[in-house]
């Protein structure tokens, strides 16, 4: 019985980080409809800006971690924004297959050059916030895992009030509920996509660095399989909507943190492909989407 | 044009590469290397685009087949080989073996085809995509689960069955079978599921059929290039058929113009001594050396600079380009 707890804690925290990224794929699909395959490779780039700012001015502190977080959220904002200022602006009226493509060639190229400058190695993540465990009778709960989920929340509820209760979250709605007509209403649809990329690259740093502090090795290629994963979890939830996002995140972080504790561990990579799979076939919308019939 | 004439091609092709399967002997060793990756390369290239450009139905996980075919291949050569065959088989014995392993390398690589096909082929897109990356992910998982087939480290000691014949024999039919396809009537519901879907079905086309079987036939010579492979490089591992050798040729794809043979053919040559041209440059002096590493990043800024300027593909002059939605 302990062990199941504890496999649902960490299934709790791997997930939650699932639910950060999901949440990206899930505003740009909104807005744009189309799957940011770069979205995976601005986790990373968080990750490794975590790494450098780490390094410099953390010294295990809760503050410290803070400010390494709001760095890596920063610039990858900002490089979200670059991206879809250069690739798929230019796109904005093409075929969806053109920008399919860009974008995979946006992660191919951040991936590569990846490489290139950080090098190939897995380097080790500096330890950004105090690391502590706390013993409850036999069920040992780590602050990482604490860490994870409070941040989790934190931005969670944030987001919810940004979508909810702001201008530019109104007009977020608006813009993915229907682009022309928010436009005819004022909206300057140019600024709500470039927020929308910069908010959802921030939260992608945001889980980035969560990652590289729960598992801390951190390479250029570390953003695929979570950046599938939570793709996954986006679909399972029902694409384009946030609390889908979320709630798909934790569920399937739970899913794999069982299958990875069991004696199929070596098919844990083939889970998540298994359940979009099965998704799509049977429920299409998701768990909490709506589906909408394509117009002729 | 170059395929007016399909028969006659194939059948100038066939002696071509009879011809160069005799003067092999006398290649360089290196150039034959390069010969024999460019022609597994054009039936990858060429199938791929009968999926993605002329179907428009964008799959990321034609190494996945590849693979298939290659394990199969494989196994039919090296396990079921000694049991069929006497010691002292004749050469021909051999050769006759091996076409029956490509064979059915492409039969069991167009059955999983059809296993992957049937049900995700009712998505579009960037689904579409996405799954069967999925499956060719999932192929890899299991080929690392089957340890009579080596497992995580793969097979060694494939015997060296391919020579330029069999490569460019295979290429050439690959080209026949797939434009000839492409240019009947009933392969013109490809093209017209391309275009159009809602249109086609109008017109009383079932476009999911159509989809299937180009997505089993595309499966069917991955397979073969996957069985060829397999007895060039005489070493497979799962690995060597993840996501990036996916990319690779859809880049062939893209570079060539989706749905225009012939510019896929002029990319799958291209990009295969491209690596070569890299390597070369950047062993002309220390400070190039970075040249050689950055194949892939070159792979990402052609797909993004195509995209942007010309769609249409690097080697497609037609006036009417078929790659508008």
């Amino acid at each position: 019985m302990t062990e199941f707890f504890q496999q649902i804690i960490n299934g709790l925290s791997v997930g939650s980080m699932y639910a950060l990224i999901a949440i990206g794929y899930t505003l740009v699909y909104g807005v744009l409809r189309f799957i940011n395959f770069a979205h995976c490779d601005v986790f990373m780039v968080g990750a490794f800006v975590g790494f450098y700012a780490g390094r410099n001015f953390s010294n295990s502190t809760l503050g410290g971690g803070i400010l390494v977080m709001i760095t890596a959220m920063l610039a990858c904002a900002a490089l979200g924004i670059l991206i879809e200022r250069l690739a798929y602006r230019p796109l904005r009226n093409r075929s969806r297959l053109t920008v399919l493509i860009t974008a995979i060639g946006v992660s191919l190229f951040l991936e590569n050059a990846g490489q290139m400058v950080f090098g190939p190695n897995p380097q080790p993540f500096p330890q950004i916030f105090p690391a502590r465990e706390f013993a409850f009778g036999q069920l040992v709960i780590s602050s990482k895992d604490l860490v994870v989920l409070g941040v989790t929340l934190f931005f969670l509820a944030a987001l919810k009030f940004i979508v909810q209760h702001t201008k530019m979250g109104t007009a977020m709605r608006a813009v993915a509920f229907n682009p022309e007509a928010a436009s005819l209403m004022g909206v300057n649809v140019n600024v709500v996509i470039s927020f929308t990329f910069g908010l959802g690259s921030a939260l992608a740093a945001a889980g980035g660095i969560l990652w590289a502090y729960k598992f801390p090795k951190i390479d250029p290629l570390m953003g695929i399989a979570p950046g599938i994963t939570a793709f996954v979890a986006a679909v399972l939830g029902g694409i384009g909507s946030i609390p889908g996002a979320a709630l798909g995140g934790l569920l399937i972080g739970i899913v794999e943190t069982f299958v990875k504790g069991s004696r199929f561990s070596t098919w844990t990579d083939a889970i998540a492909f298994l359940i979009l799979i099965l998704i799509l076939l049977f429920k299409p919308a998701g768990l909490l989407g709506k589906l909408q019939p394509e117009k002729v | 044009m170059f395929f007016a004439r399909p028969r006659t091609f194939l059948i100038l092709a066939l002696v071509a590469s009879a011809v160069l399967e005799i003067f092999q002997a006398r290649i360089d060793p290196y150039f034959v290397d390069i010969l024999t990756r460019i022609g597994i390369n054009i039936i990858l290239a060429v199938s791929l685009n009968l999926i993605n450009g002329h179907t428009g139905q964008f799959s990321l996980g034609h190494a996945g087949f590849m693979a298939v075919g290659a394990y199969t291949a494989a196994a039919m050569t090296m396990f079921a080989g000694p049991h069929v065959m006497p010691a002292n088989a004749t050469q021909v014995l051999v050769m006759m073996w091996f076409l029956a392993a490509l064979l059915a390398a492409g039969a069991v690589a167009a059955a999983a085809g059809l296993l992957v096909g049937a049900p995700s082929l009712r998505l579009k897109g960037d689904y579409l995509a996405i799954v069967t990356l999925g499956f060719g992910q999932i192929i890899s998982v299991i080929f690392r689960n089957i340890e009579p087939l080596g497992g995580a480290l793969g097979l060694n000691g494939i015997p060296s069955y391919t020579n330029l014949f069999w490569v460019f024999g295979a290429a050439a039919l690959t080209v026949y079978v797939i434009t000839a396809m492409v240019n009947s009537t009933y392969g013109r519901g490809f093209i017209a599921t391309h275009d159009d879907e809602v249109a086609a079905e109008a017109m009383g086309i079932n476009t999911t059929r159509c989809k299937i079987v180009a997505f089993v036939i595309g499966a069917f010579f991955a397979g073969i290039a996957g069985g060829l492979y397999g007895h060039f490089t005489l070493t497979i591992s799962p690995r060597g058929f993840d996501f990036n050798k996916s990319i690779e040729i859809v880049v062939m794809v893209i570079v060539g113009g989706m749905g225009n043979t012939v510019g896929v053919i002029i990319a799958a040559v291209l990009l295969t001594l491209l690596p070569e041209g890299l390597r070369m440059l950047s062993g002309m002096s220390p400070s190039l050396h970075w040249i050689g590493e950055s194949r892939l990043i070159l792979y990402a800024l052609l797909l993004i600079g195509l995209m942007l300027l010309r769609p249409q593909g690097l080697f497609n002059f037609r006036k009417s380009a078929r790659t508008k939605p």
